[in-house]
């Protein structure tokens, strides 16, 4: 059997190409407010006086560390690991994006630290992959450190 | 003041994992607040139960199943669901049937039998649920979540871990002299240090465990605990259910973003903090009223935010308190004085509940060796998933 890559929820992100991968929420037409994870249906600002249209939009590639942490522990179902495996902690980071004026939270890039992510530091998005099972290969989003020769 | 309603009653099954039904502990609970109400069941005309996930249908239906369990006899029977706001909804509600005429008298009832480790989703595939997507896409745990408020504090405002830790060390000092406490034993700062991280920065000891407990009140209109005999009850002046204000900008459970501030600016106080604050501007008090406080201590950091939202000192200055005693038994203004969560664990909709029980006995004198001397005004402040505030003034 073939086994395919398969984004773990339809529509949040880009494809595989790790040169212009974004996330993608949408913004709402008549007062600009944006969402992640999408909306789809409606707007949430109370004082929207439009009617509902709501663009896709990419979302800032880069942001900076609002908070991280790690899970020491597996966590349960339906997050999916092997229970037979020894437990790989991940890293966990919450990221400011200045034009959306939000928080966005992914799963930092494998080998990424809390202490590789100070709070205010920079950080840009990549694709990743969350779990790979006989049929499909779950892909995600990461977060990882903007090498320092890159924000120079 | 009119719209007073007063506490006749408190109960409170012990915390612990008894291996027993929620039924069974909402029943126990229900029982000790009637009896101390001095009222027969049959005696009360509505029943408000907060709802457990947990138990299949009975839990989704807690006030029809408590009612059976205590033996049906007719009342007006309402069941709430709000996470670890549902104690304060019942409340809120009880209340609400109370000053509005339907009713004189009401039995509150909340109790769960929780699950050992982190919280989970309900079962299943469900993309459209955003709990379920947390978990599915992220592995985002609760810890995970305070951890995040942990490690912001220590960026932004200095707190240590030796902060958190000292939050720990007063409320397991509290919970050693409440016999209603899961956890009845000391702890130090070197225990805390020691124990396994869960989520850097929050060690086991810095977040609360999942227990089993239940927790009742009965409420009746002044009028009628006058008729009672009961001149100067606890009374209830205030219940804050509020929900946020949009944008709200500070990434909370269980979501995976935040709102966006490009359209409108956000207000200048969070969430937490308008719970506090709906509470105080109802019950027409303030925070340098307060006798006593109960907070929703889920992490040790997460109490110290508390703090701040609730007004007991500027923003980022709560570990301050911690370190000066201030909120400890015998300081300014104790915070968890029952204990709090780090003591009792989590019985998700008999928390809120309990944390008016507690409330209840400070106020009434009757809290033996944790009592706070002259007690005359409390505040519990809480948060339910998905967006549900929780907040009760208690006045003597």
């Amino acid at each position: 059997m073939t086994v395919t890559r398969r984004p773990v929820v339809a529509g949040w992100f880009t494809g595989d190409d790790e040169a212009d991968f974004r996330l993608l929420g949408t913004r709402c037409t008549a007062c600009s407010s944006v969402f992640f994870p999408r909306a789809d249906d409606f707007c949430r600002n109370p004082g929207c006086q439009g009617d509902g249209e709501l663009a896709e939009v990419p979302l800032s590639p880069r942001g900076r560390v609002w908070s991280c942490t790690d899970g020491r522990y597996r966590p349960p179902a339906p997050y999916v690991s092997d229970p037979d495996t020894p437990w790989e902690p991940y890293t966990l980071v919450a990221v400011e994006l200045d034009a959306e004026a939000m928080v966005v939270l992914g799963q930092a890039a494998p080998g990424v630290t809390v202490a590789d992510l100070p709070v205010g530091s920079e950080v840009e998005v990549v694709p990743g992959i969350l779990n790979e099972d006989d049929e499909h290969v779950w892909t995600t989003w990461h977060w990882r450190p903007v090498p320092a020769e890159v924000t120079r | 003041m009119s719209a007073d309603v007063a506490v006749l009653g408190a109960g409170m099954h012990p915390w612990g994992k008894w291996g027993r039904s929620f039924v069974s502990y909402g029943r126990a609970a229900a029982r000790e607040a009637l009896a101390d109400a001095g009222l027969d069941w049959r005696d009360v005309d509505a029943i408000v139960g907060a709802d457990t996930v947990r138990g299949g249908y009975p839990g989704y239906v807690a006030g029809a199943t408590f009612a059976q369990a205590l033996g049906w006899q007719g009342a007006r029977v309402t069941s709430v669901y709000a996470a670890c706001a549902s104690g304060a909804q019942a409340i809120g509600a009880a209340r609400a049937q109370i000053l509005a005429g339907l009713a004189d008298v009401v039995l509150v009832v909340g109790a769960d039998a929780a699950p050992k480790g982190f919280f989970a989703p309900a079962g299943g595939n469900r993309p459209d649920d955003p709990d379920w997507l947390r978990f599915r896409v992220l592995g985002a745990t609760n810890p995970a979540y305070f951890a995040l408020y942990a490690r912001r504090r220590m960026a932004l405002h200095g707190d240590t871990v030796e902060d958190f830790a000292q939050v720990k060390v007063k409320n397991a000092a509290a919970g050693a002299l409440n016999p209603r406490a899961r956890y009845r034993k000391r702890v130090s700062a070197e225990e805390v240090a020691a124990s396994a991280v869960v989520a850097d920065p929050l060690r086991l000891l810095d977040i609360c465990a999942t227990s089993d407990g239940g927790a009742a009140l009965v409420l009746s209109s002044v009028e009628f605990a006058r008729r009672h005999g009961r001149s100067d009850p606890v009374r209830i002046r205030a219940v804050s259910t509020v929900t946020p204000v949009y944008p709200k900008t500070v990434l909370d459970l269980p979501d995976i973003a935040t709102d966006s501030a490009v359209a409108v600016s956000p207000v200048a106080h969070s969430f937490r903090a308008s719970i506090a604050r709906a509470a105080y501007e109802e019950a027409g008090i303030g925070p340098e009223d307060l006798s006593l406080a109960e907070v929703y201590d889920l992490s040790t950091a997460l109490e110290l935010e508390w703090y701040e939202d609730i007004g007991l000192c500027p923003m980022g200055e709560g570990a301050k308190l911690v370190r000066e005693g201030a909120t400890a038994l015998g300081g300014r203004t104790p915070v968890n004085a029952s204990g709090g969560l780090a003591s009792f664990g989590e019985a998700v909709p008999a928390q809120a509940i309990a944390q008016v029980c507690e409330l209840t006995w400070q106020l009434r004198g009757t809290a033996g060796d944790r009592q706070v001397a002259g007690a005359r005004v409390g505040i519990t402040a809480n948060q339910g998933l998905f967006g549900h505030g929780s907040a009760v003034v208690a006045v003597r």
